[in-house]
């Protein structure tokens, strides 16, 4: 069962790094846009 | 087409968990390998829908070649990153059921090592598109698609025409598979296929807003240095 619980974790640990890395992309992007706008 | 965002994130929740309940609780126990063989609803859904964004990748691939689309491409770029989270997902679980169910983790038969040499095509496409400051980025990458994509039927049907470790295909093959069985991995399927869906648009959007960022960053250096003149 350990086996079974490892795979079904490693799945979700897997998407929800990738969706993290997306969502800081976005994050440091809307800052670029924030400074685009000041000037 | 902002309703239908939140729309699709929903359906996407609601397949997953039912998908999540249909393979661990609803779908029969199988008799050779018990418990461990349920990561076949995981493991198999997450390779067809790695195969799939390939497979796009490489139609979007070939559109940029003829046309010179932006749009192509960035969807090349989206579904070629996704494909690879998809198949990482595919090479560590494999293993995870391999080392109960033969003994070992891993064993460099075609299947296998097809696999892991899919992935590194498209982890070297996406290190191109990322370190590579040409002009002809798209182009190379492109081409570079299109050979990675010829790995794609390779992988697929290496258990056909091979003597392999890996099991025959359940599906379309010699095989058989229970009912409920196949409609847990189907209900698991479509939720994986909604999931790359959404994650692919939300990619899209952050490529399109990354470029126009870039594109006024480097008209607001080029009015700047005018001015300074």
């Amino acid at each position: 069962m350990s086996f079974l619980y490892a795979a079904y974790a490693a799945t979700w640990i897997i998407h929800i790094s990738y969706l993290a890395y997306l969502l800081r992309r976005y994050a440091r992007l809307r800052h670029e846009i924030q400074k685009l706008n000041q000037k | 087409m902002k309703r239908a965002f939140p729309i699709l994130g929903v359906l996407t929740a609601v397949l997953l968990s039912y998908g999540l309940y249909e393979a661990l609780v609803a779908a029969p126990t199988e008799q050779t390998m018990g418990d461990v063989q349920r990561i076949f609803y995981y493991h198999v859904p997450s390779a067809w829908t790695a195969f799939l964004l390939f497979t796009v990748n490489f139609v979007a691939s070939v559109v940029y070649l003829i046309r010179r689309s932006v749009k192509a491409d960035i969807i090349a770029l989206v579904t070629a990153e996704v494909g690879v989270v998809f198949c990482t997902v595919v090479l560590v679980t494999g293993p995870i059921w391999a080392r109960p169910v033969w003994g070992i983790w891993w064993t460099w038969d075609v299947r296998l090592t097809s696999t892991l040499v899919l992935w590194l095509i498209y982890v070297s496409y996406l290190f191109l598109r990322r370190f590579s400051s040409s002009g002809q980025t798209p182009l190379m990458a492109a081409v570079l698609a299109i050979f990675g994509a010829l790995d794609v039927p390779l992988v697929y049907f290496s258990i056909r025409f091979f003597r392999t470790q890996h099991p025959q295909p359940v599906i379309g093959g010699e095989g058989s598979i229970d009912p409920k069985m196949l409609h847990a991995l189907l209900i698991n399927w479509a939720g994986f296929l909604c999931l790359a869906w959404l994650v692919c648009w939300s990619r899209y959007r952050l490529e399109l807003l990354q470029r126009e960022v870039e594109q006024t960053e480097a008209l607001e250096a080029l009015l700047d240095s005018r001015r300074s003149r």
